[in-house]
């Protein structure tokens, strides 16, 4: 029987995905999963959609052939340049996704959570483009560690709230963004950052990515007469780049697929964000999935040198792709994408987001061929982490 | 008969009062349940806390951080009630998040609250779904009700899908609105209870969220058949300790000495 890695009719991957919410965000779920296909298919839709990504966000990204790392490692590597997107990350692609879905649902207030600030600031650049009320939820803690992006979110036009309970940071910003959402359930859309959250998030949010997977492969057919590469590669913390590159690939057996998520200071020191080693399923902001946790059930607190990594869950999909090993699972440890941040700035003039440095390191711990086409989402730039980088490097 | 079918059969303006298990310290259950006993409450709910309560204002989440922090878990709480049926008959709810109900084992965590002299439950992020397809049988084995709530978003027609497959009350959360926030009820609020109340269901409705004091407990029972007390009550043990229960159900009652 043919089977699926997408998504199923009740919102499932595998075992993982659904909907576990409190009845108070039954209405708006609801809403969302009965309208979000039918509108995001409408012409009006696309149109829009389509030209704000090419003339807005700059898309098509290049599918860039990284020369001299192809020629370290004897192999074909390409990367899918979304570092390139306005505001600096994929994380646009999904934000205007859901501006123009929000519109059409007649929802006049915004509400976001972020970690390091980049979904943040996707958002709050939608809604000034769209002239919408505008409220990101953030850590107390990230608050601080990401004065940068705060500012820019502000000068969007945003009010940064912060999340003050838990361990605030990322999932108690998502906490307090539910919240507010149980609290304004008529008026309020919220845009999730990644392919987290209950269904339908996980679906919208990677089929509004997975335009990354269908320009690589008109973009790949170009320079190799073929569609499909060997690997795909990209880095997960909720998952988002990755589900986009992967999305017309993850039926395609023939194309590999590589996570490469966060494995902080090691493994088993305490300090780490590998989900898929170290969780167990679980239900997290109302979808069953991987999860870090106590034996009793309590989320625990993970650990990445790159706040977008820094996710005690992991989407649904991804789950699904571990569990049935369709997907190859890598973790990488703070010092390796640190050191592969400054290669790839070095040998191919891109300075990466430490997020996106982690999936580089990939190349150190799996063997290619010399006939191998890989191809790694080049997820994010990194002028949001030159601090952490000068700290790092001494620079 | 179930010990929550028993009060909803008996009783009118029934009062249900919410505490977090192992807040403020980790010993307190039993002595709040004593007191609670002889304050003459109809009805107990206990919080099993969790790291993330979604649903839950700043109060309850407060609540649960230091009851964690003191070390209360699943086992630890079962452990409380152990001999609890020999203290009181007042009926006993667990309400709490479903992922440490999922780590326990859905059906050793039913079991264990049989044994334990527990009543129902509240499990807000376990939709209604899910429960009929894989947990309803686990459920009724033990003679466990699960109660769903309702709020002002939720639709006539699947008010009376959970109206059909309600065994115990139908918690109805009074407006839109995370725990603890002190609201009084405005026309927005009498419209939606007017409007349940003319679905007339089958199952008894108690009101939740917001009540504080006597006179929206009041305009509560008004409306349901009784009120449910969680964040004021939380505020109250943490500001007079556990020893002066008794004084704030009978500010709540309306009851002067």
């Amino acid at each position: 029987m043919y089977k699926s890695y997408n998504v199923d009719s009740e919102g499932y991957y595998g075992d993982f995905g659904g909907a576990y919410i409190p009845e108070m965000m039954y209405s708006n779920i609801n809403e969302l999963k009965s309208k979000y296909l039918k509108i995001s298919s409408q012409p009006d839709f696309i149109k829009e959609f389509d030209e704000l990504l090419k003339k807005y966000v700059g898309r098509p990204t290049p599918l860039y052939f990284a020369k001299r790392l192809s020629k370290e490692y004897n192999t074909k590597i390409y990367l899918k340049r979304e570092d390139l997107c306005h505001t600096g990350a994929h994380k646009i692609n999904n934000t205007i996704g859901q501006i123009l879905l929000a519109q059409r649902l007649g929802k006049t207030r915004i509400i976001a959570e972020t970690g390091a600030g980049q979904h943040g600031v996707a958002t709050a650049t939608v809604c000034a483009l769209m002239g919408i009320k505008c409220i990101i939820y953030m850590g107390e803690v990230d608050i601080k560690r990401q004065a940068p992006n705060v500012a820019r979110m502000k000068m969007l036009g945003a009010e940064v709230k912060p999340a003050c309970s838990g361990s605030k940071t990322l999932k108690d910003a998502t906490n307090e963004a539910i919240r507010d959402w149980i609290n304004n359930p008529v008026d309020t859309h919220y845009i999730i950052g990644s392919v987290v959250g209950p269904h339908p998030y996980p679906d919208m949010v990677a089929r509004f990515q997975s335009v990354i997977g269908i320009e690589v492969k008109e973009q790949l057919f170009e320079a190799e007469g073929k569609e499909n590469p060997d690997y795909v590669i990209a880095c997960v913390g909720g998952g988002s780049n990755a589900a986009g590159l992967f999305y017309p690939y993850l039926d395609d057996l023939k194309v590999n697929i590589i996570c490469v998520e966060a494995a902080g200071m090691g493994i088993n020191t305490g300090k780490s964000a590998a989900t898929s080693i170290l969780g167990k399923e679980g239900v997290i902001h109302g979808s069953k999935t991987l999860l870090m946790q106590s034996n009793d059930g309590q989320i625990t607190e993970p650990y990445s040198i790159s706040a977008g990594l820094d996710y005690p869950g992991v989407g649904p999909m991804h789950a699904n792709l571990f569990r049935s090993k369709r997907a190859d699972f890598v973790s990488i440890t703070d010092k390796k994408a640190m050191e592969w941040g400054l290669k790839l700035s070095r040998m191919e003039g891109i300075i990466p987001a430490i997020e996106t440095s982690h999936a580089f390191a990939v190349l150190d711990k799996r063997k290619f061929s010399k006939k191998d086409i890989i191809v790694f989402n080049c997820s994010g730039r990194g002028d949001k982490d030159l601090d952490t980088y000068i700290d790092y490097f001494k620079l | 008969m179930n010990r929550i079918n028993k009060v909803l059969k008996e009783k009118k303006d029934i009062l249900s009062i919410y505490f977090t298990a192992g807040y403020p310290n980790i010993d307190d259950t039993i002595e709040i349940i004593k007191q609670l006993d002889r304050s003459k409450v109809d009805m107990i709910e206990i919080g099993l806390p969790f790291s993330d309560p979604l649903a839950d204002g700043p109060t309850i989440q407060e609540s649960s951080t230091k009851a964690l922090k003191n070390g209360m878990n699943t086992s630890k709480l079962f452990e409380q009630l152990k001999n609890i049926r020999t203290i009181t008959d007042i009926p006993i709810i667990i309400m709490g998040y479903f992922n440490p109900i999922l780590q326990y084992g859905v059906e050793n965590f039913c079991e264990d609250c049989k044994k334990n002299g527990v009543d129902g439950l509240i499990i807000p992020d376990l939709p209604m779904d899910v429960y009929l397809k894989q947990y309803q049988e686990i459920f009724k084995k033990q003679n466990l009700l699960n109660m769903f709530l309702i709020t002002p978003q939720t639709s006539n027609e699947r008010i009376r899908l959970i109206d059909e497959i309600s065994n115990g009350f139908i918690y109805m959360v009074s407006s839109s609105s995370i725990t603890g926030s002190e609201k009084s009820y405005g026309e927005e609020q009498k419209i939606y209870f007017k409007r349940i109340n003319d679905l007339k269901l089958k199952s008894s409705l108690l009101i939740g969220f917001g009540i504080s004091d006597n006179n929206n407990f009041k305009e509560a029972i008004n409306h349901s058949q009784g009120a449910i007390i969680g964040s004021a009550f939380i505020k109250h043990i943490a500001q007079n300790g556990v020893y002066k229960i008794s004084d704030f159900i009978n500010k709540i009652r309306g009851i002067t000495i």
